[in-house]
C-alpha cells in the first residue's frame, strides 16, 4: 500500500470543518492595484483555492464583519477565510494597520493567519510586520511557488491542528496494518487538491520568514 | 491525382509559413527579454494562461496599459505647477503605483526608471524629476509598441495555425 494511501486514512476529520464549502482554501486578498489585484485572484485560482479580492483594509473589515457595522455583522459561519493576504502600502488602512486590527480582535479572527505582500524590502518594516504577528512577508511580484509554499504551509497548519486534538500518535512513516485501523479515518483528502498535505514529513515552511532576510 | 498533389502542396507551404512565424515570434520575444524590456515577471504572467483564461496576459497587460497612462497623465500635471509648489510626496506615491505595476507585469525599463525616479523625489530634485517623468514616458512607450507588436504576431500565428486543414 501506498505510503500516500496510508496518510489519507489517519488524516483528523477536523480538517474537514476548516476551509469553507467545499474542502479548499478560502483566501482573502486585499490590495489597492488592480493590476496586482488580478494577478494575485489568478495565482490563488490556479492554485485551487478559492479566492476573494478586496481593494482596502476596509473593505476587507467589512466582508469579515469586523467593521463594527452591527446592521451588517452575520454569524462568522457564513464568512470562513482560511487566509489573508495583504498589500502593505495601501492608502488609508495600510496592510500593516489590518494586520493589527485583526490581530486585536476576538480568537475566531485572531487566527487568521495574514501574509504581508510589499514591493519593498525594507528589513524594519518586515520586522515590524512579524512581530505584529503575520504569518510571512512575501516580495512582490508575487509568484505561483511563493502561494504553493504558503498554501502548503496553511494547509499543513490545519492538519497539526487537527492532530493534535485527534491524534496521539507520533508521526513516523509508519507503514504497518495497526495505522490503517486508527480511529481517525478519513476520506476527505482525496476532494483536497493540494498533493503536498502528502508529504507531512517534508521540511517545515516556516523557514518562510527567514527566507527573506 | 493532380488536385491531392496541388492541396499537399498547399499544406506544406502553410505549414511552413506556421514554422517561419513562430521562429520569428520566438525571436522576437527572445529579444525583448535581452533588450531589457522584459523580466522574468513576463514568463510567470505566461504561466498563469491556460485554457480556461486563454487571454489571460493579454488582459492584464491592457489593465497596465490603462493604469501607466492614467498616473502619466496625473504625474505630468503634479510637476507641471510652480516648482516651489510641488508636492513631491504626491508625485512619491503616483511614481511607486507605476513602479508597482510595471513590476507585476514584468516591464523592466519602465520600473528602473520609476526606480531613479524616486530617488530624485526623496532628494526633492525638480530636474531630475522632469527628466525622470521623460524618460518614463520614452520607455513606456516603446514597451507598449513592442508589446502590442508581441500580441499581434501571436495572433497572425493562431490564425495561420487555425487556417491548416486537418
Amino acid at each position: 500500500m501506498a505510503g500516500g494511501e496510508v496518510l489519507r486514512q489517519n488524516l483528523p476529520e477536523k480538517l474537514e470543518e476548516s476551509p469553507s464549502g467545499a474542502n479548499e482554501l478560502h483566501v482573502l486578498a486585499v490590495d489597492d492595484s488592480l493590476v496586482d489585484r488580478k494577478v494575485i485572484e489568478r495565482l490563488l485560482k490556479i492554485s485551487s483555492c478559492k479566492v476573494t479580492v478586496v481593494e482596502s483594509g476596509t473593505r476587507a473589515l467589512q466582508y469579515l464583519g469586523l467593521d463594527g457595522d452591527k446592521k451588517s455583522s452575520i454569524g462568522f459561519d457564513s464568512v470562513k477565510v482560511n487566509l489573508i493576504m495583504t498589500d502593505y502600502s495601501m492608502p488609508g488602512m495600510t496592510g500593516y494597520d489590518l494586520l493589527k486590527k485583526i490581530k486585536q480582535e476576538s480568537s475566531v479572527f485572531r487566527e487568521i493567519p495574514v501574509v504581508i505582500m510589499s514591493s519593498e524590502n525594507i528589513l524594519t518594516r518586515i520586522d515590524r510586520c512579524l512581530e505584529e504577528g503575520a504569518e510571512d512577508f512575501l516580495l512582490k511580484p508575487v509568484k505561483l511557488s511563493d502561494v504553493r509554499r504558503l498554501k502548503d504551509f496553511i494547509m499543513r497548519g490545519e492538519v497539526k491542528e487537527g492532530e493534535k486534538r485527534c491524534c496521539k500518535r507520533s508521526r513516523s512513516e509508519d507503514c504497518s496494518p495497526s495505522s490503517m485501523t486508527h480511529p481517525c479515518d478519513s476520506s476527505l483528502l482525496s476532494s483536497l487538491s493540494s498533493s503536498s498535505v502528502l508529504s507531512p514529513l517534508s521540511p517545515s515552511t516556516l523557514s518562510s520568514k527567514k527566507s527573506r532576510l | 491525382m493532380r488536385e491531392k498533389e496541388k492541396e499537399r502542396k498547399e499544406e506544406i507551404s502553410k505549414m511552413d509559413v506556421v514554422t517561419q512565424m513562430q521562429r520569428q515570434l520566438i525571436q522576437y520575444t527572445s529579444s525583448l527579454f535581452q533588450e531589457g524590456f522584459l523580466d522574468d515577471q513576463f514568463n510567470q504572467l505566461q504561466q498563469l494562461q491556460d485554457e480556461s483564461n486563454p487571454e489571460f496576459v493579454v488582459e492584464i497587460v491592457t489593465l497596465f496599459f490603462e493604469d501607466a497612462e492614467r498616473l502619466l497623465n496625473e504625474l505630468s500635471k503634479s510637476l507641471q505647477v510652480e516648482q516651489e509648489s510641488i508636492d513631491f510626496r504626491k508625485v512619491d506615491a503616483q511614481v511607486h503605483q507605476l513602479k508597482g505595476s510595471s513590476s507585476s507585469i514584468g516591464a523592466q525599463r519602465v520600473q528602473r526608471v520609476c526606480i531613479a525616479f524616486r530617488n530624485f523625489c526623496e532628494q526633492q530634485n525638480v530636474e531630475g524629476c522632469l527628466k525622470s517623468l521623460q524618460e518614463i514616458k520614452q520607455e513606456y512607450s516603446l514597451v507598449k509598441t513592442k508589446l502590442e507588436t508581441l500580441f499581434k504576431m501571436e495572433k497572425q500565428l493562431f490564425a495561420a495555425r487555425g487556417s491548416i486543414s486537418r
